[in-house]
C-alpha cells in the first residue's frame, strides 16, 4: 500500500493487487478497538501515508481516505495465484483467470498465508468461511466448525455461549481427542459438552459439503447434519511455497528463514521485490518505509539511504576511524565468521538491534557471572578470557573474527568467566533475540556457533589442564541430537560409554529400587552426565531420561577413553570429583528400605513438578498448601509493586500432595513466549527473569504460545490514593488489585486510553528486597525455587516429613 | 553421574527465599528463643528485684516492664500496616509474623508481671484485660493457621473459587431446562432451589458450614420416590451434583471464615486496647 502510494505520488503507472475485499487485511482482523503501536519510536516514518499510533478503526480509515485522495490504482477482490515470466515483462494470473503484465513486482503479501480449505468436494460453497469476527452476529443457524485447535474451539465456545442466540454449534475433530489445543481450552470444551451447549464430534472428518447440509465421514460410516454455516480452522499455508513457486529462494529451509534479498529488496528473482512482514520485518513502520524505498530504487534513487541509517549512524559514531555506515558494515560482514553469509539488507537489520563498541587494551568486557544473555563477536582485535576463577593470569585469546559469551544465548545463564581487551578491539554484541534470529537464518552461523560453544563446554567440563587441540578429537565426533519427553538416553546397567551434555530442556535421573523407579536427581541445562562409566568403567548407575522436548550433544566413549589415556592427571582429578557422587547414590541404595511410602511419594511429587513445566523453569513460585491461608496477600503485594496489576493467579494451577504451582511465570530456560514477538519485547534480564519491556504492542502471540497461560493481557490502571489515606478514611480499592469495574471508571474518568499491552511477572527484578509475593506471605507458604535446588532428595523428604 | 552448571546461587538464594520453613519456625525458631529468654529475665528479676512494699506498676521495676510493654504494644500494632505496604527495601512479612506471635505471647509476662499482680475494677486493668484479649483471639488465629491450610486445600480439588462458581452457574443453566417437562410441584421445588441464595446466612451458618433452610437439599427430598421417570432421574442427579457443588463452596467459605474471624476481634481489641492504654498512661501521669 505504501509502495503504490509512492508509485502513485511518482507518476508511475502501477497497481495494488489485494485478495480481499480491503486492503491490509493483517490489521483489519486485529480485534475491534485494538490499540496499535508504532515502535521503534526512535524510527522516522517515510511513506505517503500517515500513520501513528492510535485505534485500529481510525487507522484503517485514514489509510481507505488517504488512498482514495492519492488516486492509487487499487484493485480489490483479486488474488494472484501465479507470476511467471522475466524482469521487464512479468505476467500475473489472478484466481477467475485474469491476467496483469508488469515491468517490476513488489510483494507485500505479509506472513498470514492462505487458510488451509476442506479437501472434499463443495469446498467453494459459499457457506463455508474460515474467519470468525464476531460470534454475536448468528442467531437461530446450524453451524459446524472444523478444525481442533485452540482458534476452532475458541470460536465454537463463542457460538455457544449465549444460549438465546439459538445456535446450534457442532464442532468436528479428526481424532479422538484435542492434541492440539490448550488444555484450559479442551476443559471448557468438554463442559460445555456435558451441558449439551453443544454437539462435539469425534474421529470425523467432512466427506462433503451441500447447500445447507454437511455429509461426514464418522467411525460408523457416512451421516448427512444440516449445516448453515461452516467455519473451517484447520490452520493456514504460510505463504513460502507460492514465494517459492514465483522462483525466488530462501536463506535456508528453516522454518524462521527470509527470502534472500539485496540491499533494494530485490530477491534472486530479478525484478521481484520482497517487503514487509515477509521479508523479516514485521513491524507496520519498517514495512510502509520499505515500501516507499522499493519504489524509490525502482525509479532509479541508487542513492536513497535507508531509514535507519541514522540510527546505525549514531550506533557506529564512537567507533575509531570516522568510517561510514557502509564502511562498518563491511567491515563487521568480512572480518566475522558467522557473518559473512549475510546480505547487506540482513547487516542492517541486524545491527539495528545490536550494538558495536571499541574498547582499549586491557578493558574489561564482561566479568565472570555478571548477567548477560547477549553474544559477541570480534570485528577487530582480539580479547583474553579469565579461565581460572582464582588466579586471574591465566588466560586464554579469542582471535579476531571469532565469537564469546555465546553460553548466554544458549541457556540464558549468567557470564562463565571474565573477559578482558587484549589489544584495542572492536566488538559487536548481539542482543539474545537478534542472535537467535541469525542462527535460524543463516546455516553457516548456526554450525561455526555450534562448533565454537561445544569445543567451550568441553574444556569447561574438564577444568584448566586442556587445550582445545586436545578436545579437537572429541569435538569432530560430537553429534547434537534431540530427544523427546520421557525419552531415555542412558539405561541403568547399560555398558554404553558414551558421554553427553544437556544443550536445551533438562533431565531427570533415576534409579531402580526394589521395582520402583525412583527419582533421583535433576540436570538442568548446561550439566553433564555420563562420565563415571568412562572415567571408571564401571555399567550405569542410573537411567537417564529427558524431562521435556530437549537437546543433547553426545560423545562417543572411545575419544573419551584416549583422551584420558593422554592426560592420566585429569583421570585422578575426576576421579576425586566423583567420589561424593557415588557416596550419595551408595546412601539411597542402603535407606531403601527405611523409607518405603515417603520414596514414593517422593518421585510422585517430582514428577508431578516436571510435568507442570519445572523441567524448563529456572524459577518458579511454588506454594505450600499446609500453610497457606487464603489471604491473597501474595497477589496484593505483586499487584502494589507492579503497576497495580498481579502477575500471579494463586489458585489457579495444579497441587500435589499439598504442593500448589499456580499461574506465575517459570522463567523458562528457551521461553517459548520470546518465539514470536514482531518487537522482540521480550529479553532475559540480569537475574535470569524473563520479563517484557515498554515495546510490546500488545498483538497477543506471547501469551499464546507460553504454554503455562502466565501471560495477561490488560490495560495500565491509574494510580490509587494512598494506602494511609485508605486505612483512615476509606479512599480507593485498598491494596492489592483494585477491582475490574473500579480501573474502568477511573481510566474513563481521567480520559486516557490506555493500550492493552502483555504482562507478565519479572521476577521483582529492580526491586532490592527481592520477589514481593514471597516477602508479603505471612506464613511462609509462598517460596520461589530454582528448580535443581528444590528437586533434590532432601528438600523433598523433608517436605513429605511434615 | 552427573554434574551440574556452575550457575551462581548464592546470590539468587539471597533474592528469593528458598528455605521452606513455616513462619512458626522460621530461622530456626529464632524468634521463640528470644521471646522466651526476654520472659525468664523478666521472672528471674521479679525475684530478685526487691521493692517495696511489693511489687507494682509504680516502681522503676514496673515503669521499666511497662515501657516496654507499650512500646512492644505498639509496634505488633503495625504489623497491619506492614502487612499492606509493600516496599523495594528487604523484609519479610513471615518474619515479622513469626516475630508477632512471640514477643505477642512474651507480653504476656510482661504485662502480667508489670501490674504486680495486682488487678481491680478500673481503667489499668481494663488494659490488661483487652491485652490478654488480642493475646487469646491470637492463640486462636495460630491454631487455625497451623490446622485449616490443608483442609482448604482439600476441599479445593484444583478448582479456583471463580470455577467452583462458574461450575454451579452450569449446573443451575442445565437444571433450568432439565425441570421443563417436570410436573408442577416438582418444577416448583426446582424454581425455588434456584431462586434461593444459597449464600446468604447468619454468622453461625457461614462458621459451621450448616445451611438449614436450603431449597436445594429440601428439593431433593421432594424427588424421593420419583425413580423410574427419565426426566425426573435427570433433575435429580443434577440436583445432587448441585447439592455437592454448594457444598464445596460452603465449605471454602466456612474454613475461610474460620481462618478470619478471629481478626474481627484482633484488630478492634487491638484498637481499643491502644485508647485504653493511653488512657492508662495519662492517669498514671496526671495523678502521679
Ligand atoms: C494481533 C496482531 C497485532 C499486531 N500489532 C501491531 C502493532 O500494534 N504495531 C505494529 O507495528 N505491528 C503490529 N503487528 C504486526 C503487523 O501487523 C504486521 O507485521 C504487518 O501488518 C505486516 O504488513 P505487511 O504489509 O507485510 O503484510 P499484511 O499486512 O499481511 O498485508 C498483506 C496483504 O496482502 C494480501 N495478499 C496476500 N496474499 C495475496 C495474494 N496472493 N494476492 C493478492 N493479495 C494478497 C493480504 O490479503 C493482505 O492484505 C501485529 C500483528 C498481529 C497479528
Ligand atoms: C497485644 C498484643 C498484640 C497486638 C496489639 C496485636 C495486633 C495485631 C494487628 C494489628 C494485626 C494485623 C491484623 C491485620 O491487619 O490483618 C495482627 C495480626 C496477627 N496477630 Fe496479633 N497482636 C497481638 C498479639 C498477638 C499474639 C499473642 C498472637 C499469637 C499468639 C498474634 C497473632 C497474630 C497473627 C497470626 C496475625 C495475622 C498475621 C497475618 O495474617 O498477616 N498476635 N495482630
Ligand atoms: S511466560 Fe510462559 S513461556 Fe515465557 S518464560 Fe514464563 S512460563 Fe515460560
Ligand atoms: S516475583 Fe514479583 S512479579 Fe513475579 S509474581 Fe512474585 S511479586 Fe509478582
Ligand atoms: S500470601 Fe501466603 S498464605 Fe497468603 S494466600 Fe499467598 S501463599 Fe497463601
Amino acid at each position: 500500500m505504501s509502495a503504490a502510494a509512492r508509485a502513485a505520488a511518482l507518476g508511475m503507472p502501477h497497481i495494488l493487487i489485494e485478495k480481499t475485499d480491503h486492503l491490509s487485511d493483517t490489521i483489519y482482523k486485529y480485534q475491534k478497538g485494538k490499540h496499535v503501536m508504532a515502535t521503534p519510536s526512535n524510527l522516522v516514518l517515510r511513506s505517503d501515508i500517515d500513520f501513528d499510533a492510535g485505534k485500529r478503526e481510525f487507522i484503517l480509515d485514514t489509510w481507505d481516505t488517504q488512498i482514495a485522495d492519492q488516486s492509487v490504482n487499487v484493485k480489490l477482490n483479486a488474488e494472484v495465484v501465479e507470476i511467471t515470466g522475466e524482469t521487464g515483462n512479468f505476467t500475473l494470473k489472478l484466481k477467475g483467470g485474469e491476467e496483469i503484465r508488469a515491468e517490476a513486482v513488489v510483494m507485500a503479501i505479509g506472513t498470514q498465508g492462505n487458510p488451509n480449505k476442506l479437501r472434499c468436494p463443495g469446498a467453494d460453497l459459499p457457506l463455508i468461511q474460515y474467519q470468525l469476527d464476531d460470534p454475536g452476529e448468528y442467531y437461530d443457524e446450524h453451524i459446524t466448525v472444523v478444525g481442533s485447535g485452540d482458534a476452532g474451539i475458541e470460536n465454537a465456545l463463542g457460538l455457544a455461549a449465549d444460549a438465546a442466540q439459538g445456535n446450534v454449534v457442532t464442532i468436528l475433530n479428526r481424532s479422538a481427542d484435542f492434541a492440539r489445543a490448550k488444555k484450559a481450552n479442551v476443559a471448557l470444551l468438554e463442559e460445555a459438552e456435558k451441558e449439551g451447549r453443544l454437539i462435539v464430534r469425534r474421529e470425523t472428518e467432512p466427506a462433503e459439503v451441500r447447500e445447507s447440509e454437511l455429509v461426514l465421514n464418522t467411525r460408523d460410516g457416512q451421516e448427512a447434519i444440516r449445516c448453515d454455516r461452516i467455519i473451517a480452522r484447520t490452520g493456514s499455508q504460510p505463504p513460502r511455497g507460492f514465494v517459492e513457486a514465483v522462483g525466488i529462494e530462501f536463506t535456508s529451509d528453516d522454518r524462521a528463514a527470509f527470502p534472500k534479498l539485496t540491499p533494494s529488496f530485490e530477491t534472486t528473482k530479478n525484478g521481484v521485490h520482497v517487503i514487509g512482514a515477509l521479508a523479516g520485518y514485521p513491524l507496520i513502520k519498517h514495512c510502509m518505509n520499505q515500501g516507499y524505498d522499493v519504489i524509490e530504487f525502482l525509479n532509479g534513487n541508487t542513492d536513497l539511504k535507508p531509514a535507519d541509517e541514522p540510527i546505525l549512524a549514531e550506533k557506529f559514531a564512537s567507533l575509531p576511524g570516522n568510517r561510514s555506515v557502509e564502511e562498518w558494515l563491511e567491515t563487521f560482514r568480512s572480518n566475522i565468521v558467522i557473518l559473512q553469509e549475510l546480505s547487506p539488507l540482513q547487516m542492517r537489520e541486524l545491527m539495528l538491534d545490536s550494538t558495536a563498541r571499541a574498547y582499549r587494551k586491557g578493558e574489561r568486557i564482561f566479568e565472570r557471572n555478571a548477567p548477560g544473555s547477549s553474544m559477541f563477536a570480534i570485528a577487530e582485535g582480539s580479547v583474553s578470557v579469565e579461565v581460572n576463577p582464582n588466579d586471574s593470569s591465566v588466560t586464554v585469546p579469542i582471535e579476531q573474527g571469532s565469537i564469546f559469551g555465546e553460553v548466554g544465548l544458549v541457556s540464558g545463564r549468567r557470564r562463565g568467566a571474565t573477559i578482558h581487551a587484549a589489544e584495542d578491539t572492536v566488538c559487536v554484541e548481539f542482543t539474545r533475540g537478534a542472535a537467535l534470529k541469525l542462527l535460524a537464518t543463516a546455516p553457516s552461523a548456526n554450525r561455526a556457533v555450534n562448533r565454537i560453544s561445544i569445543e567451550r563446554q568441553l574444556l569447561q567440563m574438564f577444568g584448566s589442564g586442556l587445550t582445545s587441540d586436545d578436545v579437537a578429537e572429541l569435538v569432530e565426533t560430537a553429534e547434537v541430537q534431540d530427544k523427546h519427553a520421557g525419552e531415555v538416553v542412558i539405561k541403568e546397567g547399560a555398558d554404553d560409554k558414551d558421554i553427553y551434555i544437556v544443550r536445551r530442556g533438562s533431565m531427570i535421573v533415576e534409579k531402580n529400587l526394589g521395582g520402583h523407579e525412583v527419582f533421583l536427581s535433576y540436570l538442568p541445562a548446561g550439566s553433564y552426565f555420563g562420565e563415571m562409566a568412562v572415567i571408571d568403567g564401571s555399567a550405569r548407575t542410573a537411567t537417564v531420561k529427558a524431562a521435556i522436548k530437549s537437546e543433547v550433544v553426545r560423545f562417543p566413549g572411545e575419544a573419551f577413553v584416549a583422551l584420558l589415556d593422554r592426560k592420566p592427571q585429569i583421570r585422578e582429578r575426576a576421579l576425586r570429583d566423583m567420589k561424593d557422587r557415588r557416596e550419595v547414590n551408595s546412601f539411597i541404595e542402603s535407606q531403601k528400605h527405611s523409607f518405603g511410602g515417603a520414596v514414593d511419594l517422593y518421585s510422585k511429587t517430582a514428577q508431578f513438578l516436571v510435568d507442570n513445566g519445572i523441567g524448563e523453569a529456572t524459577d518458579v513460585l511454588l506454594i505450600d498448601e499446609t500453610l497457606c491461608v487464603g489471604c491473597d496477600n501474595c497477589e496484593k503485594a505483586c499487584a502494589d509493586s507492579h503497576e497495580g496489576l498481579s502477575r500471579l493467579d494463586r489458585e489457579a494451577g495444579r497441587t500435589y500432595a499439598h504442593l500448589h504451582v499456580p499461574t506465575s511465570c517459570r522463567h523458562c530456560e528457551h521461553p517459548h513466549c520470546m518465539a514470536d514477538c514482531p518487537p522482540n519485547a521480550i529479553k532475559r534480564g540480569p537475574d535470569g527473569e524473563v520479563f517484557i519491556d515498554d515495546t510490546c504492542i500488545g498483538c497477543g502471540n506471547c501469551q499464546r504460545n507460553c504454554p503455562y497461560g502466565v501471560i495477561r493481557l490488560d490495560a495500565k490502571p491509574p494510580p490509587k490514593p494512598s494506602l494511609l489515606s485508605w486505612l483512615l478514611f476509606g479512599r480507593g480499592p485498598g491494596p492489592g488489585e483494585a477491582p475490574y469495574k473500579w480501573r474502568k471508571k477511573k481510566a474513563e474518568e481521567a480520559g486516557t486510553e490506555q493500550a492493552k499491552l502483555a504482562i507478565k511477572c519479572d521476577m521483582c527484578s529492580g526491586i532490592d528486597g527481592g520477589p514481593a509475593c514471597v516477602r508479603a506471605c505471612p506464613t511462609g507458604a509462598a517460596i520461589r525455587v530454582a528448580p535443581e535446588k528444590f528437586l533434590t532428595f532432601t528438600k523433598l523428604v523433608q517436605e513429605d516429613a511434615d | 553421574m552427573a554434574s551440574l552448571p556452575k550457575a551462581n546461587f548464592a546470590f539468587h538464594e539471597r533474592r528469593r527465599d528458598t528455605d521452606h520453613e513455616s513462619f512458626l519456625a522460621h530461622k530456626g525458631f529464632r524468634w521463640l528463643k528470644i521471646a522466651t529468654a526476654l520472659m525468664l529475665v523478666v521472672v528471674v528479676s521479679y525475684f530478685l528485684v526487691d521493692v517495696e512494699p511489693r511489687h507494682n506498676g509504680g516502681s522503676w521495676y514496673g515503669y521499666t516492664l511497662g515501657t516496654i510493654g507499650l512500646l512492644l504494644i505498639l509496634w505488633l500494632s503495625l504489623l497491619g500496616v506492614r502487612k499492606r505496604k509493600m516496599t523495594e527495601k528487604y523484609f519479610s512479612l513471615k518474619g515479622w509474623t513469626s516475630a508477632h506471635v512471640y514477643l505477642g505471647l512474651a507480653l504476656i509476662v510482661i504485662g502480667t508481671w508489670h501490674t504486680g499482680f495486682q488487678l481491680g475494677w478500673n481503667v489499668h486493668t481494663l488494659a490488661w484485660a483487652l491485652m490478654m484479649l488480642v493475646i487469646l483471639s491470637g492463640l486462636y488465629g495460630i491454631v487455625v493457621y497451623s490446622v485449616l491450610p490443608r483442609s482448604l486445600s482439600n476441599n479445593r480439588r484444583e478448582m479456583t473459587r471463580e470455577q467452583m462458581v462458574e461450575g454451579l452457574d452450569a449446573l443451575d443453566r442445565q437444571l433450568e431446562t432439565a425441570a421443563q417437562p417436570l410436573d408442577r410441584d416438582l418444577s416448583d421445588a426446582v424454581i425455588t432451589a434456584l431462586d434461593q441464595d444459597a449464600f446468604k446466612a447468619g454468622v453461625i451458618a457461614r462458621l459451621t458450614g450448616r445451611y438449614p433452610r436450603c431449597a436445594t437439599r429440601k428439593a431433593l427430598r421432594a424427588f424421593d420416590g420419583t425413580g423410574g421417570n427419565e426426566a425426573a432421574d435427570k433433575v435429580r442427579s443434577l440436583l445432587s451434583r448441585r447439592q455437592a457443588q454448594l457444598e464445596q463452596i460452603r465449605r471454602h467459605m466456612k474454613y475461610k471464615a474460620l481462618l478470619e474471624v478471629w481478626l474481627f476481634v484482633h484488630i478492634p481489641a487491638t484498637i481499643l486496647l491502644i485508647a485504653a492504654l493511653t488512657a492508662h498512661v495519662v492517669s498514671v501521669f496526671y495523678y502521679w
